[in-house]
């Protein structure tokens, strides 16, 4: 009904209203007592630099609109990026920000997922001790759930484990290049690493590639060029470069203790100390011992109750540009809610968006309607 | 089941088929061939038409890329179209229409295809490596020019292809690289000739769909018991059993 909201029914006029609004002041009071600074980023974004971060498949997540003179235009999908362009074009860092509004994702027909709905957010950019700007960020959100979080189910994760653990690798660089690209899509992170193992022989058209890359550089030109014209931007160079380090790729195999040790890193699970060790154990090479060290000292800076917070090496994989600290609350006994609340470290995701310079980063967000869904509704 | 109530429209069910070409005279011969005659009325271009034979069907000639959209919306009970359409115009196809029959003509494979001096790229996972350098190295994405958008994006996204962009081609896609527009293509082929003519090649396992065209049942026209009865004859006419029953319900 167009008098509802997502995961509400009723809270756009009257009493509905009114009760939301309170929460939402309540939510964002505690984020402004942590000197975070309003700002309200528009709804219309230009589509680039969301397609530069996603990729296509954001076309399919968000609603797509043009303007004849600004060009294809997205209603935002989150406010992470909206906000960090506005920081980019004005803010001076460090920064806190606080933020609420609707967001829009446009669903898979028959979902029952909401295309409108609400995020309270807080973002701390450039805080120089980024282990204590973790675990303020959490707490605030967790501050921000009120009651809820006292039976709210936590999951944290650390996705700078997996990104030590794949430099940890005795691998050319060039390989553990292609694993953090796709880091956050487990499925294809799982066949370019076991593609790196032993490999069944190559096509004949892949093996006389091979040869000729192995024969020197006027074969491999030759090759190439005998095969047709080239359009469009790809270099010839790069079918080239390409061709030779296939060549070398084919001399390589990355041991499978390596691939199962990958594996089992990202694997861990359990109560944040007991995973914390078993990962200590795993690090036999110390390739994980900074990124691990920080956990520890986060543990130490969420306070009481942390060592049996749930922790998951994969956890965060998801959203493709969480790079460090992740975590997020759902209420266990309200199964068709999503998640209330959750957030993450980014610190590489404003390079990815042109920013020149480190810009360490964190932030979280509540959804309020869900949050007040699971305490009963407006 | 004739009579005067026979003749109401709410009664009537509709069967649309393409409009023009090869693929009109191709389903009336698959009609005729099951005994059932589907004529047009008046001149070649009229967009009138009838079924003879079956009592209650009305025909209703439209472009074949109206087909998908009527079905879906249940403004036809009926349709014939090729998959790869139903797949493409349809978001939840398999939710709001059933293919009944495959009908051995309008065969399509879609395809993403390659230039031939990509003497490096095989497969999926080579284009999706060429993707990454072209964004690495030039801060660009790899571009695909196809007109189906839906389906190639859900195929890039299963096979974990990262960093490509879709650009819109409604017509002549092979052209598309030549003309610089795009690095890769996503279309339809049925004997590679046209691709091979463009010095493109298909890729070992980049078959998205393979497409022939399909007699469509909507799952989402209105039925009640006289036309669910008039379904279930030309079901039976067509050899196909009963129809009504097989929809799915929405």
């Amino acid at each position: 009904m167009s008098a509802d909201r997502a995961y509400l029914t009723g809270g756009r006029m009257g009493d509905g209203l009114a009760r939301l609004a309170a929460e939402i002041a309540r939510i964002d009071a505690g984020f402004a007592d942590a000197g975070a600074q309003a700002v309200e980023p528009a709804a219309l974004q230009p589509s680039g630099p969301l397609l530069g971060l996603y990729g296509e498949d954001i076309r399919a997540r968000a609603f797509v609109t043009t303007d004849p003179v600004e060009g294809e235009l997205m209603l935002r999908p989150d406010f992470t990026v909206p906000v960090l362009r506005l920081h980019m074009q004005g803010g001076a860092a460090p920064a806190r920000y606080r933020y609420c509004g609707p967001v829009y994702r446009r669903q898979e027909p028959g979902s029952a997922r909401p295309t409108e709905y609400l995020q309270a957010g807080v973002e701390i950019l450039g805080e120089a001790d980024p282990v204590a700007a973790d675990a303020e960020v959490f707490a605030l959100i967790r501050e921000a759930l009120g009651e809820v979080a006292e039976t709210a189910a936590v999951r944290t994760g650390d996705l700078s484990i997996a990104f030590a653990a794949v430099a940890g690798l005795e691998a050319p660089e060039r390989w553990k290049a292609a694993l953090r690209r796709h880091l956050w899509r487990p499925a294809k992170f799982r066949a370019v690493l076991e593609g790196f193992g032993e490999r069944p022989a190559p096509t004949p058209a892949r093996a006389a590639l091979i040869a000729a890359a192995n024969q020197g550089e006027d074969a491999l030109r030759a090759h190439v060029r005998a095969l047709g014209p080239l359009h469009g931007a790809r270099p010839f160079e790069d079918v080239l470069a390409r061709a030779r380090e296939l060549a070398q790729d084919a001399r390589m195999t990355l041991p499978r203790g390596q691939i199962d040790w990958l594996e089992a890193v990202l694997a861990v699970k359990g109560p944040s100390a007991e995973a914390l060790e078993a990962l200590r154990a795993l690090d036999v090479n110390a390739a994980l011992r900074p990124a691990l060290d920080r956990m520890a000292r986060r543990l130490d800076a969420l306070g009481p109750g942390a060592e049996t917070l749930p922790f998951d090496a994969s956890f965060g994989r998801g959203l493709e540009y969480y790079d460090g600290f992740t975590f997020e609350f759902s209420a266990p006994d309200r199964p068709g809610l999503p998640p209330l609340a959750g957030g993450g470290r980014y610190d590489a995701l404003t390079s990815r968006l042109g920013f020149v310079g480190a810009l360490p980063a964190v932030g979280g967000i509540v959804r309020p309607e869900a949050l007040l869904a699971a305490s009963g509704g407006v | 089941m004739a009579g005067p109530a026979s003749d109401r429209s709410a009664d009537r069910i509709i069967l649309g088929l393409p409009s023009k070409g090869r693929l009109r005279d191709a389903c009336f011969e698959w009609f005729a061939e099951r005994g059932v005659t589907v004529e047009g009325t008046g001149a070649e271009r009229e967009y009138a038409g009838r079924v003879v034979g079956v009592e209650g069907v009305d025909l209703a000639l439209l472009s074949a890329g109206e087909i998908p959209k009527e079905l879906a919306a249940g403004r036809i009970h009926l349709g014939v179209t090729g998959e790869d359409m139903v797949r493409e115009r349809i978001p939840d196809a398999d939710a709001a229409v059933r293919l009944l029959a495959a009908m051995g003509f309008g065969f399509a494979d879609l395809v993403i295809a390659v230039p031939d001096a990509w003497a490096d790229v095989e497969t999926m996972a080579d284009l999706d490596a060429v993707a990454g350098r072209l964004r690495a190295d030039l801060g660009r994405p790899l571009r695909i020019a196809t007109k189906y958008h839906l389906l190639v994006r859900r195929f890039l996204r299963a096979q974990g292809v990262a960093d490509c962009l879709l650009v819109d081609s409604q017509g002549a896609t092979e052209g598309a690289v030549r003309q610089g527009a795009a690095e890769a293509i996503a279309d339809i082929t049925t004997s590679g000739a046209t691709l091979t003519d463009n010095r493109l090649r298909p890729l070992a396992d980049g078959l998205i769909l393979k497409s022939q065209a399909h007699l469509c049942l909507s799952n989402r026209a209105a039925l009640g018991p006289a036309r669910a009865a008039r379904l279930d004859a030309l079901g039976e006419a067509l050899g196909l059993g009963p129809l009504a029953s097989a929809r799915v319900p929405q």
